[in-house]
């Protein structure tokens, strides 16, 4: 069973299909440019020692992203 | 004529080794007209054909956010050029395939590198190179720069570039859009508009970037957006999805990645992983950081003394022979005395105590730097600068003041918020720089730790040391804090981190790169601004007024002013008159005490510490150096940087204040809370 839910919330460990981006301006762009457009898989890989931020495997790459921009993502979880 | 050739591609693909690859030692450095990017140029010549090629900063997509990409864009859509080379990381295929069809769509005359393949070949990663040509449409060659493999194949399908029948792939977007691009098209081919192919500029008018659009009038002299035509084709423009091009153009490269790529082992990142766990970690994220923190100072304190004392023994040996071949060119004894106790003495201070420390220090930093440890770090501490409202890669910046404070405030050319960049450059100098170290480190050895040279007593040094640093840190993370509710207040921007795979650093080469590029660079420009400062300090301290020297009625001046901070005035002098190079701090300090005319060597510490404490020295005395050494302004090259970056005296003034009213306070304090209990 599927499950929608905002990128900060996605555990460790586990992949998503995101889903649309509820970023306007410089950061919607930036996090396109990433490769981090809708359809995409990600996977949450690793959790700062202060478990924000976490860095996401986005095509290959390993990218950290804040709390505070990856509540705005929505994420299916697979 | 010679042939321009840009260089384009993501950051941290080696594209800087393909330059150097390709230009060797022809090349030079500047910064971008009106601009604080760095700019490269070098020239090459290939089967008689000469070359300019032109490093543009690295980018994720023509959509730019930084100045740095800005730069890169504005080059690629309305400068002339010849050809770029489009630099990608064979493992990240997808994402720098991304930028390549972004600079197909603008001209034809490309070359893909697809570099680091020895990277994928380890990870049994296998990329089909002649079908992605045969798909793209464009040569595409296959690298490995840091071996300088297929560089000879690069320099090739570059020669014959131009006879080459290209037909560059098209990303086709959906029909709405199309529709439009075709309507667009037959308006602008109305105007004169030659040097940009019509479909990108359609395609960037429905984009509605108002950046571009501004640079497209001031290029070109006309408003595009202003033309009634074109409005009205814009205007049936708003049920076009607002992603739709980034969309497009990520989901052919992705298409095209999995039909070039497979991988032999999916599982091949996993040991990357498995460091990544341990140096993030909730447990051993932060400790961990700190010992690697430790094993370099005490690599570098160690390994520093013998050499240090060799270079002190050489120069003063050499210092006979100076005197006598002055004497024997008959030079007068005054200039003697100023050329050998003013000029020679300091600048071989400076040199026995800056050379070794830095020369052990730079590569071993740059080494962190190139296995790919210290976005780990900026990661590590994002949470902690996210809550002083500044940008985690401010961290990065920090470490590169350990090493030169004005090559830290360069640095943070990485930040794109302009808010959290001056919060960067204003705390930049709360970590001391190599020249502060040495003085830092005496006081602890003399002072703070039991005197002796034995293991444990090292060790202590550099757990002494380290709760020094730390408190720096501390206070970058508060200013930056309190910057960020007042003078520079705001909210943090958004941030994104890339932490790249770890990679082998290559031994021979880090040690050459950072002895030649960093070191020997410090070097020269300490050794520049010590000879000024030598005769300075020289004059004052043998020209009298009165019965004493100008030195010592600038020490007696300032003596009420350091008691009360709980110094003396021979130490505020002394940081005053260090402000060209805070490596002679200790020195000028030392010449005061001694009374004599020239800088002093010290025979021992333990000689040292006895001549302090006849003067009146306490353990305060040295904690509160200690403090004035850690928060003091910056040194002058530094404040010039800093005026550079900032274009403006008001932020180096600000540079200049609060570093130096947070170590006067410090200084209040611990002389209230030492005089209450004693």
């Amino acid at each position: 069973m599927s499950q929608i839910l905002t990128l900060d919330c996605l555990k460790i460990g586990r992949s998503a299909k995101v889903i649309q981006i509820n970023h306007t301006g410089s950061i919607r762009r930036r996090l396109l440019d990433l490769g981090l457009v809708p359809g995409t898989i990600i996977k949450a890989e690793l959790a700062s020692p202060f478990q924000d931020p976490v860095a996401y495997q986005i095509r290959n790459a390993l990218i950290a992203i804040r709390k505070e921009d990856s509540r705005n993502i929505l994420v299916e979880e697979l | 004529m010679k042939k321009k050739i840009a260089l384009a591609g993501n950051p941290n693909v080696g594209k800087s080794t393909i330059f150097n690859a390709l230009t060797g030692m022809h090349q030079h450095t500047g910064n971008w007209p009106g601009k604080t990017v760095s700019q490269a140029i070098g020239e090459f010549q290939y089967r008689g054909m000469e070359y300019e090629l032109i490093d543009l900063p690295g980018t994720y997509s023509l959509i730019s956010h930084s100045e740095e990409e800005t730069v890169t864009r504005n080059f690629l859509c309305f400068e002339e050029y010849d050809a770029v080379i489009v630099v990608c990381d064979s493992l990240c295929l997808e994402r720098n395939l991304n930028l390549a069809l972004q600079i197909l769509e603008i001209t034809p005359n490309v070359v893909v590198c697809i570099n680091l393949l020895d990277e994928a070949r380890k990870k049994k990663v296998m990329i089909n190179l002649e079908l992605l040509e045969k798909k793209l449409g464009v040569p595409v060659v296959g690298t490995e720069a840091r071996k300088k493999k297929g560089i000879d194949c690069l320099l090739e399908k570059l020669h014959s570039l131009e006879s080459e029948r290209k037909k560059p792939t098209k990303v086709r977007y959906s029909r709405k859009v199309e529709e439009k691009v075709m309507e667009l098209e037959a308006i602008l081919k109305k105007k004169e508009i030659t040097d940009i192919p019509l479909r990108w500029l359609a395609l960037r008018l429905i984009e509605k970037d108002p950046v571009l659009e501004k640079e497209i009038t001031d290029h070109w002299k006309i408003s595009l957006s202003e033309d009634q035509a074109i409005s009205k084709v814009l205007e049936t423009n708003s049920d076009i999805g607002k992603d739709i091009f980034a969309s497009a153009i990520m989901q052919k490269s992705e298409q095209l990645t999995k039909e070039v790529v497979s991988y032999q082992n999916p599982d091949y990142e996993k040991r990357s992983r498995k460091i990544d766990k341990i140096l993030t970690s909730k447990r051993t994220g932060i400790p961990l950081m700190l010992l690697m923190l430790m094993v370099i100072f005490w690599l570098t304190i160690t390994g520093a003394n013998y050499p240090s004392q060799l270079l002190f023994d050489f120069f003063s040996h050499i210092e006979g022979y100076v005197v006598n071949f002055l004497e024997f060119i008959s030079c007068p004894s005054w200039l003697n005395s100023l050329l050998v106790g003013g000029i020679y003495k300091t600048l071989s201070w400076v040199v026995s105590v800056m050379l070794p420390p830095m020369a052990i220090f730079f590569p071993l930093f740059t080494l962190l730097e190139d296995l790919g440890v210290l976005p780990r770090i900026a990661f590590n501490l994002d949470k902690g600068f996210q809550k002083c409202c500044a940008c985690g890669k401010q961290a990065l910046c920090m470490m590169m003041g350990f090493g030169c404070n004005a090559v830290g405030v360069i640095g943070t050319r990485i930040i794109d918020s302009k808010r959290e960049r001056l919060i960067a450059i204003l705390t930049n100098n709360f970590v001391p720089c190599n020249g502060r170290f040495p003085t830092i480190i005496v006081m602890i050895s003399m002072f703070l730790v039991a005197a002796n040279s034995s293991g444990i007593a090292s060790i202590s040094q550099v757990l002494w040391l380290t709760f020094i640093i730390l408190l720096g840190i501390g206070m970058t993370f508060l200013i930056s804090f309190l910057l960020s509710k007042t003078l520079l207040k705001g909210l943090p921007s958004s941030f994104t981190l890339e932490l790249p795979p770890y990679r082998k650093p290559q031994f021979f080469k880090v040690i050459v790169r950072s002895i030649f590029d960093k070191t020997l660079h410090v070097l020269f420009r300490a050794v520049v601004v010590t000879i000024p400062a030598g005769t300075l300090i020289w004059l004052l301290a043998n020209i009298s007024i009165g019965n004493m020297s100008i030195l010592a009625h600038v020490n007696n001046f300032l003596d009420p002013f350091g008691k009360m901070i709980g110094v003396d005035g021979v130490i505020l002098t002394a940081f005053l008159l260090g402000f060209p190079a805070n490596e002679i701090v200790l020195p000028i300090m030392l010449m005061s005490y001694l009374s004599l005319g020239t800088i002093t060597d010290y025979a021992s510490i333990s000689e040292l510490k006895t001549l302090l404490i006849d003067h009146g020295w306490t353990i305060l005395t040295a904690i509160n150096m200690i403090i004035l050494c850690l928060f003091h302004f910056p040194c002058s090259t530094t404040c010039l940087t800093i005026k550079k970056e900032t274009g403006s005296i008001k932020w180096m003034l600000y540079s200049i204040l609060i570093p130096t009213i947070c170590g006067i306070i410090l200084c209040l304090l611990t002389t209230f809370f030492f005089r209450l209990f004693n």
